[in-house]
């Protein structure tokens, strides 16, 4: 496992990435040399599908910079991915718990952040 | 055997020009002064830390400012839960035999010695700085998000949530230290400005100054002591991205654990001092607790059972919601109370009876968690 800076969207690359233990199976979002359930360092980095469904939300109407108050309100969200692991984000303000949903990326504050907007049918 | 032999406790709100020293100052003299010590008998100091004046070793720049020269002294950062985590700790090293007396401290000029922004900033900053931070939370949103599934999954609505907010502001009414005396209705809350959906200005505890002290000690000072039965904690995550499921949540295992230390069950409790930093955590924190059943926590604040004259009183002082919320001194308010009930001297607060009580704190975003009992010995 490299310690390198993974490239996705925390470091301004449109791509939303995991990583899943070759011991245990475990997978995880938070970045880190190991396992966190095993201890294992036998790790792959995965990109993930972007496909997932709410588990939380929040509308910011209030925030705490200038840079983020220009975004108010945004929607801070949890989602569970397909893959497995959870992830906070943004979305669509009128979002509800339980809703599939699919991301893409969008600038906020100057970065790139992941964005969730409602799965399309098909 | 540990007692709480004495508590400090000063207003909340502004206190325009003190520093978190000074506030850190007023209350352990009120405290040393309650349990009929002399500054020479502290042996001890654990204290919080200040987010407006943050130092590696508070502790130690508190007791010299103070002018007393422990023989065991640091600081403790558990967010919320510190001043539980340091009752706790000192509980453990005076029944070890390390120490006499230990003089517990939190305090800080958290509305006048920074700005609200500031704050707010500041304790973002418990969120995780690539995965979370970077997309511009605040804490109201971490347990916004919380609230939005607590309500999905058990049927609480806002209005529910509201109730909390309310009875908090009846106490604090009660309460001439408290930041906040002004009755607040249900729809007050519900009309008061959104901050992070599903919460509102009123769900949130507000910033404020102040300070909090206790000391723990092997033998009672006063007539009326007030022993530490059993406490416990529990830590499942630090970040709401990591959090487990509702179900699983660290609250449910520390009351486990500390109703086991000590053989004392929830019908047992006659008071309880329960961590309120918004509406949600306090209905939360309730129900995971055993003080009230899945989602019905909001039911019986409408039929009394959570005021002064109900089965169950809880933070007759007002809680961080309306007493107000200093850092770590907030809910060190909780446990002063409750040490002014438990010894009768909560004034025209006073309940019948507060033999035993239940305190919870959490810090982070329900990362961390202390369970505590106290009970009354004469």
């Amino acid at each position: 496992m490299s310690n390198d800076k993974p490239a996705d969207w925390t470091t301004g690359v449109e791509a939303i990435l995991y990583q899943s233990c070759g011991a245990c199976g475990h997978v995880q979002y938070f970045r880190r040399g190991f396992c966190a359930a095993c201890g294992a360092a036998d790790l792959t980095e995965k990109r993930a599908s972007g496909e997932g469904t709410v588990y939380a939300t929040s509308l910011v109407c209030r925030a705490a910079t200038t840079e983020t108050r220009a975004h108010v309100p945004y929607n801070i969200l949890l989602v569970d991915t397909a893959e497995g692991f959870r992830m906070m984000a943004h979305g669509d303000d009128d979002l509800a718990v339980g809703d599939k949903v699919t991301a893409r990326f969008t600038q906020f504050a100057g970065r790139l952040v992941p964005y969730f907007a409602r799965a399309r049918m098909s | 055997m540990t007692f709480i032999t004495g508590v400090g406790l000063t207003s909340y709100g502004k206190h325009e020009g003190l520093s978190s020293l000074d506030l850190m100052s007023k209350a352990a003299e009120l405290a040393i002064a309650d349990a009929g010590l002399s500054r020479a008998e502290i042996d001890g100091i654990l204290c919080g830390y200040s987010t407006v004046s943050p130092h590696i070793m508070l502790a130690t720049v508190f007791a010299e400012h103070f002018g007393i020269h422990p023989s065991y002294a640091h600081a403790v950062q558990v967010g919320g839960a510190t001043g539980l985590a340091m009752t706790m700790l000192a509980h453990h090293l005076v029944e070890a035999g390390v120490v006499r007396h230990v003089l517990v401290v939190g305090g800080e000029n958290r509305l006048t010695g920074q700005s609200r922004d500031a704050s707010i900033q500041a304790l973002a900053q418990v969120g995780h700085p690539d995965y979370e931070v970077t997309l511009g939370p605040t804490i109201p949103a971490y347990y916004g998000l919380v609230a939005s599934r607590y309500m999905h999954e058990y049927g609480v609505t806002q209005e529910d949530l509201a109730e909390f907010a309310v009875l908090m502001r009846k106490h604090a009414a009660t309460h001439p230290g408290a930041q906040f005396h002004e009755p607040i209705t249900v729809a007050d809350v519900m009309a008061s400005k959104p901050v992070a959906l599903p919460l509102k200005l009123l769900d949130c505890c507000p910033v404020s100054d102040g300070g909090a002290a206790f000391v723990i000690s092997r033998e009672r000072t006063g007539e009326t002591g007030v022993r530490v039965l059993g406490c416990a904690q529990a830590h499942t995550h630090q970040h709401v991205t990591a959090a487990p499921g509702l179900s699983e949540l660290g609250a449910e295992i520390a009351i486990a654990k500390a109703k086991a230390a000590c053989g004392v069950a929830i019908s047992d409790v006659r008071y309880a001092a329960v961590y309120d930093s918004f509406t949600i955590t306090l209905a939360m924190l309730l129900e995971d607790l055993g003080l009230a059943r899945r989602g019905e926590a909001a039911a019986r604040v409408r039929s009394g059972y959570f005021g002064r004259n109900g089965e169950m009183p809880l933070n007759t002082h007002g809680g961080l919601l309306s007493y107000g919320h200093c850092g770590v001194g907030g809910a060190m308010a909780h446990l002063v109370e409750t040490h002014l009930q438990m010894t009768g001297r909560a004034a025209n607060r006073q309940v019948r009876d507060a033999s035993i009580a239940l305190l919870h704190g959490d810090g982070g975003v329900l990362s961390s968690h202390v369970s505590m009992f106290l009970e009354r010995v004469r």
